[in-house]
């Protein structure tokens, strides 16, 4: 095979890829976050009840949260922290949604396999045809 | 067989294709294991108990050992490849061997962000606990968290950049330190040394320990991977280690061990005083629970011994991302898969300063702007993506070299039941991150995506072809 030389890469076009792969990386981080799409998604169900008796807590339960009280402030006070103890995810799902999700992921190590193995028998080749 | 001997006791100086300048060899065992496990063990500081937030405290410790089984197959795979090909880049240089370049990039880019996200969380935490011990000791306003999260960066990079050995063995002071705060706690409070604080069967009572039933199980999955992400960065100092053979596996396994104990004792300890949806709240909630656990002990050396334990772990963590992050970025830029820019080596201190410096400023705006179980994430999405590989990776290993064709430092035992357990718990996790998190998911393949088309068809041209084969192996089979 014939041996390949890269062309050599310019300063600026050098800069150019990294902002490239930059803006790709903060785009993939910050636009899901932007757009309010990231993180978990939990609720506190309608009319959720805000005493411990309501909110199911027994008794020692209602002890450590109280213990908890006395470092963080608030916490004697089950109205306070009704949000986070009855928060809860959904984990109602769309059928159509897991199987886009599943074809996506299965769809990315395909075109990386391919791709990974057309580029590998190129490297292979240079390296041991001589 | 190749004459190149990896189990070699003399074999130094490997630098980058030929040239004389390579990392410096002088890490062993012990500093391999500080490396793993002090990246790792904040896992039981924070980020763990986002599992029991989305399934409750059983579904959490089910997580914890399924997750357990997952990174004991990373571990063994990791072992036996690594310890063959002993090169910075890690996993990242493995894949340019086995699979591909494309495969290569890819996964040069799950370390940096898993890595650089996961020292984001660290600084977050630290932030966070400084605040805490602000406030405990009479501080009545609300301290600012974002000049310690930029001091705790800068710092660790700058360590980093003066040399990995007074790293690693910072790392292994503190680490150390770290885990004997969780075995103290342990002995503490659960009955051992002294009266049982423990309230698990009050504290499960009703629906709290299975809250959303065996879906909350499979949910809880995703954070599981937070009790160890990251013990397979031991990889990366497979230049620096001075028998790569034997201090690679001996310190990866150990590694897993001593994390299972920590992550079980853990799980233990804080379900066992802290109400689960406390617990299970990361962010308004319990942000360090450990740390949470000795404040419900009401024993001030406890409280005191765990602020530093969480201190500490979040340091260790810290630096070893760093130093992990930097050395995948460090050999990208060094196939020019990234501007060779990136593939200096520091002509004093021997080590990649240029991708220690670049990385700085990515760590510290996620840091100062994004929520911790958002960070911790985008860190466990891109280990998952990693962890997929590493079976494919094992598979093909084996195919293209088979056993006796190189001398291999490690062979781990029963393949390909590891590589077929791995990917089986991996597809699993994929689902579990699905329920809740599921756009990060989409969004984080979608990135992959895009940045491959962009290696394939673009970034690829500048790349030598043979001259990423630095393995003196013998052809693959099949090729």
């Amino acid at each position: 095979m014939a041996h390949y030389v890269p062309p050599k890469q310019g300063k600026l076009s050098q800069l150019f890829d990294v902002i490239v792969l930059m803006a790709l990386t903060f785009g993939a981080l910050y636009i899901p976050m932007f757009m309010g799409l990231a993180g978990g998604v939990k609720t506190v169900p309608e009319g959720a009840g805000q005493t411990w008796e309501a909110m199911g807590q027994n008794a020692t339960q209602i002890a450590q949260y109280n213990a908890l009280g006395l470092t963080k402030p608030g916490f004697t006070d089950p109205a306070a922290i009704s949000d986070i103890i009855n928060a809860r995810y959904d984990y109602s799902f769309s059928v159509t949604a897991l199987l886009v999700m599943v074809v996506i992921i299965v769809a990315y190590y395909v075109l990386m396999l391919k791709f990974s193995e057309t580029e590998y028998r190129e490297v292979i080749a240079e390296k041991f045809d001589k | 067989m190749a004459e190149f001997d990896i189990t070699s006791k003399e074999r130094d100086g490997m630098g980058p294709h030929g040239t004389n300048v390579g990392l410096l060899r002088v890490l062993g065992p012990a500093h391999v294991w500080a490396l793993g496990v002090g990246i790792v063990l904040v896992g039981e500081y924070m980020g763990w108990n986002f599992a029991v937030g989305k399934g409750g405290a059983y579904a959490a410790l089910v997580a914890c050992w399924f997750a357990g089984i997952l990174y004991t197959c990373v571990a063994m795979i990791d072992s036996e490849v690594t310890s063959t090909v002993a090169a910075a880049g890690g996993q990242y240089t493995q894949a340019k061997h086995i699979v591909g370049p494309l495969m290569a990039f890819n996964v040069g880019l799950y370390l940096v962000f898993a890595y650089t996200m996961l020292e984001a969380a660290n600084a977050i935490t630290a932030g966070y606990l400084i605040s805490e011990v602000a406030r405990l000791t009479g501080y009545a306003g609300t301290l600012d968290q974002r000049p310690f999260i930029i001091l705790s960066i800068m710092f660790l990079a700058w360590l980093n950049y003066r040399g990995v050995l007074a790293t690693l063995t910072f790392n292994l002071v503190i680490t150390a330190i770290a885990f004997a705060a969780i075995i103290i706690l342990f002995l503490s409070t659960s009955g051992i040394i002294a009266p049982s604080m423990m309230h698990h069967a009050d504290l499960f009572a009703g629906s709290a320990a299975l809250p959303y039933g065996w879906i909350g199980v499979l949910a809880a999955m995703h954070f599981g991977l937070w009790y160890y992400l990251g013990i397979e960065g031991t990889t990366q100092a497979a230049e620096e280690v001075r028998s790569p053979a034997r201090a690679l596996p001996f310190g990866t396994l150990a590694g897993i061990m001593t994390l299972l104990i920590a992550a079980t004792l853990t799980w233990y300890v804080c379900t066992g005083l802290i109400p689960w949806e406390y617990l299970g709240d990361g962010l308004n909630g319990s942000v360090a629970p450990l740390f949470t656990a000795a404040l419900l002990t009401n024993s001030q050396p406890l409280v005191w011994l765990l602020g530093v334990g969480t201190l500490f772990a979040t340091l260790a963590s810290a630096n070893g991302c760093i130093n992990d992050a930097s050395r995948a970025w460090f050999a990208l830029g060094r196939d020019k898969y990234l501007p060779g820019w990136f593939g200096a080596v520091h002509p004093k201190f021997r080590t990649p300063y240029r991708s220690i410096i670049f990385l700085v400023p990515i760590a510290l705006a996620f840091a100062l702007k994004a929520p911790l179980d958002q960070v911790v994430t985008f860190s466990i999405l891109s280990g998952l993506l990693e962890y997929t590989f590493m079976p494919l990776n094992m598979i093909l290993f084996r195919k293209k070299w088979p056993m006796g064709s190189i001398k291999r430092g490690y062979e781990h035992p029963f393949h390909p039941l590891p590589s077929i357990v791995l990917l089986s718990l991996c597809a699993i996790t994929f689902f579990a991150v699905f329920l809740g998190y599921g756009t990060q998911l989409v969004a984080m393949i979608a990135f992959y995506i895009v940045a491959s088309l962009w290696f394939h068809f673009w970034r690829y041209r500048f790349v030598s072809r043979a001259a990423q084969f630095t393995m003196p192996w013998p052809r693959p089979k099949g090729y």
